[in-house]
């Protein structure tokens, strides 16, 4: 079999100038992939006067960075991004390559995986080095893409065992962030844009873009309600519990999806994921992605009124309860104690 | 005049499992998942009927399934589709997103001339959101997606509202080109009750099969020229219908990735510290936080 590059690649989003946090992420989870290879790891920096963006991938593990600069891809338009990506894997055949599963990496990992053939597995929540035999063939050295499927319920372990190119997508958050105590040497490798005739098929004529109003991810105490609070009057409990100890409300994606809570507090596969200190789970039976959204808390603490919930299996404080019972009796209790 | 292409899929119920879906010898129990119109499909679907009300032209809905996945093409007739095509053939078994895209981008072509190809972001089976760009990247079509709604068609251009990280953004641009819906989007219509009375009785292909064995009267060319004539024929279109297909990029060999394991989850359990729900319990516990300085 022929030596396979081995060179990992993270695909570097930025928006208005600003690296998402995914990238780094991902840096970090790509500088180990690499180290298992033996290999190097490359990130590609796409936009206009983004050098400080490539420069920063350093801190990160990046050992070389493929910058490509134009003044047409300021912001993202998946045609172009696509067309430079496209080039680029084509002409140096990385072995891996990583994309955030961010709205951009949703449109621009599948349109560049087609093109160069290669194999994409979606929303991964780990990633790993291994030999693999598969049907009695043994592949050195693969990428083992593992993932919830079928709503959660099973973990599959995907591969690319026969195309010499794997990538994946990771959603945020999934993957630790660890900057280097001495970044690396900078290495910047100029690319010019070429463009193709379809990529300014499309133009944006206007854009609107908020901060994000809550960040679960930065509150060290979140208290997250489920389905089975059972009304949106109910949930207010959650919104007591988290005022009383200076938490965050969030909730689970039943809980999104039956209008108890606003999307942008949900939690787990499809919402964000988050590591707080400590983590109040009520009336949530704890589905695996809800679960791939949490369960890195230091302290979970379930309160549920089916013991056989699998939210029990992993918290460390269990309460079989109802939240209308548990919660009022906490907050009273709590307020007695700090008086 | 618009022409219009949905490529839409039926799934799994995966939101609402009601017992254990893989059984003992590690399989999954299909019983246990009604299959049902994927959701963000159904919004496709409605994006692009909303489009032939206001403009003029058809719909087509194609989808790439077994068999039983003509009764999601009905619902789609039910709803308001002009015209329904099953794309169904054991060659096609195994297909992850890149192959299931290679067939959908012949499919598109056999289907006809197109103005707009849609389809929902994702399906809830798998959550990958690929077939779409991935189908635009086969049939070279520009793609916009995660569209919430298209703002303005005028003559070949377009302009389209979609999300974006943190916000949105209006894209202007030209058709053709491939657009991926996301949910709650467009609130899709009920069935309408006269269309539905009309086209519960659409076949497929494999439906005329079964009547013609049983009633010889007619030869199954003359059934399916009757069912066409009355526009209630579902097309199937197979491997042989398709021209110029490719057999290395089909179903499990032209997909590059495999599943290499699948595992049950199965959770280590019950080591959490038991707190009674009681005034003593709680009291307990919040002590208990409040020493360890995680409260307070």
């Amino acid at each position: 079999m022929e030596e396979r590059k081995r060179e990992v690649w993270v695909f570097i989003e930025q928006r208005d100038g600003k690296t998402a946090e995914v990238s780094f992420e991902l840096l970090s989870k790509g500088r180990k992939l690499a180290d298992s290879l033996n290999g190097v790891l490359k990130s590609v920096v796409i936009g206009n006067n983004v050098r400080g963006i490539a420069e920063e991938t350093f801190k990160f593990g990046a050992d070389e960075t493929l910058l490509v600069e134009d003044k047409a891809l300021e912001k993202f338009r998946v045609m172009p991004y696509a067309t430079v990506m496209i080039k680029l894997v084509k002409k140096h055949q990385p072995r891996i390559v990583l994309f955030g599963a961010t709205i951009i990496g949703r449109g621009l990992a599948p349109r560049v995986a087609s093109n160069t053939v290669s194999g994409l597995t979606a929303d991964c929540t780990d990633l790993q080095i291994s030999d693999v035999t598969y049907l009695k063939k043994d592949f050195p050295e693969l990428l083992l893409q593992i993932r919830p499927a079928f709503g959660g319920n099973i973990i599959a372990t995907i591969i690319t065992p026969d195309n010499p190119i794997q990538m994946a997508t990771v959603r945020e958050g999934v993957m630790e962030m660890h900057p280097l105590d001495a970044p690396n040497p900078i290495k910047i490798t100029e690319i010019p844009y070429e463009p193709e005739p379809m990529d300014d098929v499309l133009q944006i004529i206007e854009q609107h873009r908020e901060e994000r109003k809550v960040n679960l991810k930065a509150a060290p105490i979140i208290v997250a309600g489920g389905y089975g609070l059972g009304s949106k009057e109910n949930f207010k409990l959650i919104h007591d519990l988290a005022a009383a100890i200076g938490g965050e409300v969030a909730g689970s994606r039943a809980a999104v999806d039956a209008g108890f809570v606003e999307h942008e507090r949900q939690i787990g596969q499809t919402g964000v994921t988050v590591r707080p200190k400590l983590i109040f789970e009520v009336g949530i039976s704890g589905a695996i992605q809800h679960r791939a959204g949490m369960q890195e808390a230091n302290k979970i603490i379930a309160i549920n009124i089916d013991p056989e919930a699998p939210i029990f299996d992993i918290a460390h404080y269990g309460i079989i309860g109802s939240a209308e019972n548990v919660i009022p009796l906490f907050i009273e209790t709590l307020k007695h104690k700090l008086k | 005049m618009y022409n219009t292409i949905v490529m839409v899929k039926q799934v799994p119920d995966t939101a609402n499992i009601s017992g254990k879906v893989m059984k003992d010898d590690g399989t999954v129990n299909r019983s246990m998942l009604p299959a049902i119109f994927n959701h963000e499909d159904k919004e496709a679907l409605e994006m692009a009927l909303r489009v032939k009300e206001k403009y003029g032209g058809t719909v087509s809905v194609i989808t790439m399934g077994p068999p039983r996945a003509s009764d999601m093409l009905r619902e789609c007739l039910y709803m308001g589709a002009d015209k329904a095509y099953l794309i169904s053939d054991r060659k096609f078994a195994g297909s992850d997103t890149l192959a299931t895209s290679y067939v959908l981008s012949k499919a598109v072509k056999r289907v006809g001339e197109f103005d707009i190809v849609f389809a929902g972001r994702q399906a809830i089976d798998g959550d990958t959101a690929q077939v779409g760009p991935q189908t635009a990247e086969k049939l070279n079509l520009p793609q916009a997606t995660y569209a919430e709604e298209i703002l303005e068609l005028d003559g070949d251009k377009i302009k389209i509202k979609c999300a974006i990280d943190g916000g949105y953004e209006v894209l202007e641009g030209k058709l053709p080109l491939l657009v991926t819906v996301v949910k709650d989007s467009n609130q899709p219509r009920p069935f309408s009750a006269k269309r539905t009375m009309r086209f519960k009785n659409a076949k497929t292909l494999l439906d005329i099969q079964k009547m013609s064995d049983e009633n010889s009267l007619l030869t199954l060319q003359e059934l399916v020229e009757e069912y066409k004539s009355k526009n209630l024929y579902i097309e199937t279109i197979t491997s042989e219908d398709l021209t110029n297909l490719d057999a290395a990029m089909l179903g499990l060999h032209g997909s590059p990735t495999k599943v290499h394991k699948v595992e049950s989850v199965v959770l280590a359990g019950g080591k959490y510290e038991k707190i009674e729900a009681s005034k003593d319990g709680i009291a307990s516990l919040i002590d208990e936080l409040l020493n360890d300085h995680i409260l307070g």
